[in-house]
């Protein structure tokens, strides 16, 4: 099972890693990445954030992503959801799932899912604090984290 | 050429527009053309979509600044990306 999601609604973590191992007995390894909205960033408090992407490119480029990752790796399964719309601090944003025969395989393709997911996706975070609200940006720490992986076959 | 134009992010919020279909006149033939193009809308285009700020993707595809355009693209206009 390969499937994204793109949703204002909050998600059931559990639920989805009971789905994606299905009913066989086939999965050796499920990994899992949820990301969160802190509370507390550069110094000022988050009050909530906002997220928006680009309909329809998103869908494309997650699932350019989840076959870049196929090719690397031998999965048996792969969830994203990603949230849009206004999040308060704690509330969970983007789920990466994988599900594999080994541990390392799913692993290296959570990571990797993700690490693409921040510098190829089309979502923008807006972020509200006690001193006012910006956009945020790529961060050169993703952009390298991504960059490691070029290079890397699997 | 008509060309529907798209806008996210910072520059969708400062300019107050998420989208838009524009007839650009004779003679403009890549990306870089439309901005300059938008750019003579006044002060607050030439600030918001100064080539440094913004990332652009054509029929949702990211693209350089000097790819070209044609009748019937879809041009989305943004700030960098910051999923996840």
């Amino acid at each position: 099972m390969m499937s994204v999601s793109i949703q204002e609604k909050d998600f059931d973590l559990n639920a989805e890693l009971v789905a994606l191992r299905g009913n066989t007995a086939q999965v050796g390894a499920l990994v899992s990445f949820t990301g969160l909205v802190r509370d507390f960033s550069d110094g000022e408090n988050i009050e909530n954030i906002y997220l928006e992407h680009y309909p329809g490119m998103t869908e494309k480029a997650l699932d350019k992503i989840i076959t870049e990752a196929n090719t690397r790796w031998n999965l048996l399964g792969v969830r994203v959801i990603h949230r849009v719309g206004q999040l308060a601090p704690g509330e969970q944003i983007v789920l990466v799932a994988t599900a594999a025969l080994h541990r390392a395989e799913a692993f290296a393709a959570c990571e990797f899912i993700i690490d693409y997911l921040k510098t190829a996706a089309p979502f923008w975070k807006r972020e509200q604090t006690n001193k006012g609200a910006h956009w945020l940006e790529t961060r050169e720490s993703d952009e390298q984290r991504t960059a490691r992986w070029e290079d890397k076959p699997a | 050429m008509e060309i529907k134009v798209l806008y996210f992010g910072r520059p969708s919020e400062s300019l107050k527009i998420s989208r838009e279909l524009v007839a650009l006149p004779e003679g403009l033939k890549t990306l870089a053309d439309l901005l300059a193009w938008l750019k003579l809308r006044g002060e607050i285009w030439q600030q918001e979509l100064a080539d440094q700020k913004i990332r652009c993707a054509i029929n949702q595809e990211f693209c350089k600044l000097n790819s070209p355009i044609k009748d019937g693209d879809e041009v989305a206009i943004f700030s960098p990306i910051s999923g996840g």
